[in-house]
């Protein structure tokens, strides 16, 4: 993985300085909290409902044992004992004292870890496929790309006050894992006929209250001139914006509003002249970030037979585990999704276990998945068992990838200042609802997204079941949507009808699922026979 | 019954005006009447709260006080889903009273 060079590591320790001094000024009364609160949010300080909220920044979802081990001692000392992974692969702490923000900066420094960015209007944390550099499809790592967008973008004048925030995703592989097409900036590394590397192009997508599916504006962008093409849509969305209305911001609206053809034509002349520029990263740079992605040294002749005698343990391997592209190899997923636990919760304790493992077990390397699950990539097929059985004394093993119970849920109103009802406890109950491993099982592939409010970080609109808290008259409120999916054939879900309370929520989604496993056809997943039977059915069977 | 809260600017612990000070229990706060926004205007100044605002609340037969909207119960208490969290673990209402 990418290692600071000296320069990355004094912008970021003279970031901590300035941040201590802002501090100080604020405590002191310097500052007002107006003028403050710019400042601590471009260092990911949020006020939420108990406290301060620290948001760390974990590019495209890569950690090591090292990072994850301070993140511990972070929680331990200076939070209340765990953290909560976010769905842009990031990590939030919710219990945070603004006095010890600085120290806690001045920690991430030490293991090459920062906050900024994770707030504002900037490019945030760029993400990608959580399989990077194991899957067994892709074409190559999209990592080396992503940290280069990175580097490019990271305190660049140009994006520091952009209209709104801006998400980029970069994938390499066809079957799309990061919801890619819900960005402002969706990149596919793809290969062209002569064999060359490229980025298909997908601008224009979002979620929150007005959302978009992105569109491809271009099917093959040089590898080496991804940089000018990127300036080019920031650059006409930068011209247009609606700076005057902060739900008209986003790149998506613009996209809606100039049309497609328009945008495209726009993007296009800008990338014509900004290519002449010669802004683009230079062949040596790219290949001194490449290298810092170069595959660990994978062992050969290993055997892929694997010891199922375990019932429990083969549930796992069926259900959690993934193809790799090296012959003995398999990435482990962790679901982070126990019955009656906190979906994306963990604490100190399980993040050192985790950390200990990718250190003996996955060449010190672990990834966060958007699902609020953590990865260990590159796992020997034989040391697998060991491995879960390490998983299950940390409460860690639970089978349920992709499965009704793996559920994303925002922080909700229990922690988040701007949601309007609370997301876990209704995660807690769809899943102790459907806690039968037989039932899950036979369920099959079921994502289920829950969101506190219209800003949508629970990816409601991309679940193939969502649910939205809205505040109906002081008390929450649940709309219940169909249809939505972030994978490679991205859809957006449409509200049902009529919302429910807290307990009917959870009476309407069993009853939608229950619909689905009367009609389905033989291998068809719920959203397979949503696409074929429509919303009518469902509408039917929900609200009778 | 109007009542102030905020957070504790060096904490971030949300806080309760009791008439005199700041506290972190929500059965301490008092009525500010119509003088909330320039009480807070004063504690603002003074560094002693952050993003503070007046919110209704009612009185009980108890003598407790009870936000009137359902965010603000959460913050007197902590997060529903982390009873071990919340300021009064073992209070057998904990959880109950917030919806």
């Amino acid at each position: 993985m990418y290692k600071y060079d000296h320069y990355d590591q004094a912008m970021v320790d003279a970031r901590v300085a300035d941040f201590r001094d802002q501090t100080r000024r604020r405590i002191a009364g310097q500052m007002t909290d107006d003028q403050f609160k710019p400042l601590r949010l471009k260092n990911g300080l949020y006020l939420q409902l108990h406290a301060y909220m620290l948001r760390i920044a974990i590019p495209y979802g890569t950690l090591d044992s090292r990072q994850l081990r301070k993140l511990a001692h972070i929680a331990r000392t200076y939070d209340r004992g765990y953290g909560h992974f976010t769905t842009r692969q990031n990590l939030q702490f919710h219990w945070i004292k603004l006095e010890q923000a600085p120290d806690i900066l001045a920690e991430l420094a030490e293991v090459e870890m920062h906050c900024i960015q994770t707030s504002g209007e900037s490019i945030r944390n760029i993400s990608a496929d959580h399989y990077a550099g194991a899957a067994a499809d892709e074409i190559m790592d999209p990592r080396p790309w992503a940290e280069m967008l990175r580097q490019m973008t990271s305190f660049h004048p140009e994006f520091s006050y952009l209209p709104r925030k801006f998400k980029i995703c970069v994938i390499a592989a066809e079957e799309d894992r990061a919801a890619m097409r819900w960005h402002d900036f969706g990149l596919r590394i793809v290969k062209n006929e002569a064999g060359e590397v490229g980025f298909e192009v997908y601008p224009g997508g979002g979620m929150g209250r007005t959302p978009f599916i992105a569109y491809k504006s271009a099917d093959f962008v040089p590898q080496h001139q991804i940089f000018s093409y990127l300036q080019a849509v920031l650059r006409v969305w930068n011209r247009h914006a609606r700076r005057d209305n902060i739900h008209k911001q986003r790149m998506k609206i613009l996209v809606h509003e100039l049309g497609e053809e328009e945008f495209t034509r726009q993007v296009e002349e800008a990338f014509e002249h900004i290519l002449r520029l010669g802004t683009d990263f230079p062949q040596a740079e790219y290949d001194r970030i490449a290298a810092y992605f170069e595959p660990p040294a994978f062992e050969t002749g290993l055997r892929d037979e694997i010891d199922r005698s375990d019932p429990d343990f083969a549930v796992w391997l069926d259900q959690n585990v993934a193809a790799h592209k090296a012959p003995g190899y398999a990435i482990a997923n962790i679901s982070l999704k126990p019955i009656r636990g906190i979906g994306g919760d963990i604490t100190a304790e399980q993040m050192e276990v985790v950390a200990d493992l990718a250190e003996r077990y996955s060449f010190d390397e672990l990834r966060v998945a958007h699902t609020q699950n953590l990865v260990l990539p590159h796992v020997r097929k034989q040391d697998l068992y060991a491995v879960w059985q390490a998983l299950r004394g940390a409460g860690l093993a639970d089978a349920n990838l992709d499965l009704v119970t793996d559920i994303i849920a925002c922080p909700g109103l229990d922690y988040c200042s701007l949601a309007n009802a609370r997301s876990i406890p209704v995660a807690q109950k769809i899943a102790e609802r459907f806690a039968d491993p037989a039932r899950q099982h036979d369920l099959g592939e079921l994502k289920i997204k829950i969101s506190g409010c219209i800003n949508a970080c629970g990816h409601h609109h991309a679940g193939h079941i969502g649910i939205l808290g809205v505040d109906r008259k002081g008390t929450e409120n649940y709309q219940l949507l169909l249809g939505g999916s972030g994978d490679e054939h991205t859809t957006q879900a449409k509200i049902t009808g009529p919302g429910f309370d807290e307990d009917g929520i959870v009476d309407a989604v069993e009853r939608a699922v229950e619909h689905y496993r009367t009609i389905r056809e033989s291998g068809e997943r719920f959203i397979d026979t949503y696409r074929r039977v429509g919303m009518d059915g469902f509408k039917e069977a929900i609200y009778g | 019954m109007k009542v102030i809260t905020g957070n504790d600017l060096k904490t971030g612990a949300v806080i309760w005006w009791d008439g005199r000070g700041w506290s972190i229990h929500v059965e301490d706060a008092a009525d500010a009447g119509d003088g909330g926004e320039q009480i807070l205007a004063v504690e603002d100044a003074a560094c002693r709260v952050n993003g503070g605002y007046v919110i209704e609340a009612e009185r009980g037969l108890d003598g407790k006080v009870r936000p009137a909207h359902i965010k603000d119960r959460i913050r007197a208490l902590g997060p529903t889903v982390r009873p071990d969290l919340t300021l009064k673990p073992a209070d057998p209402d904990a959880g109950s009273w917030v919806i």
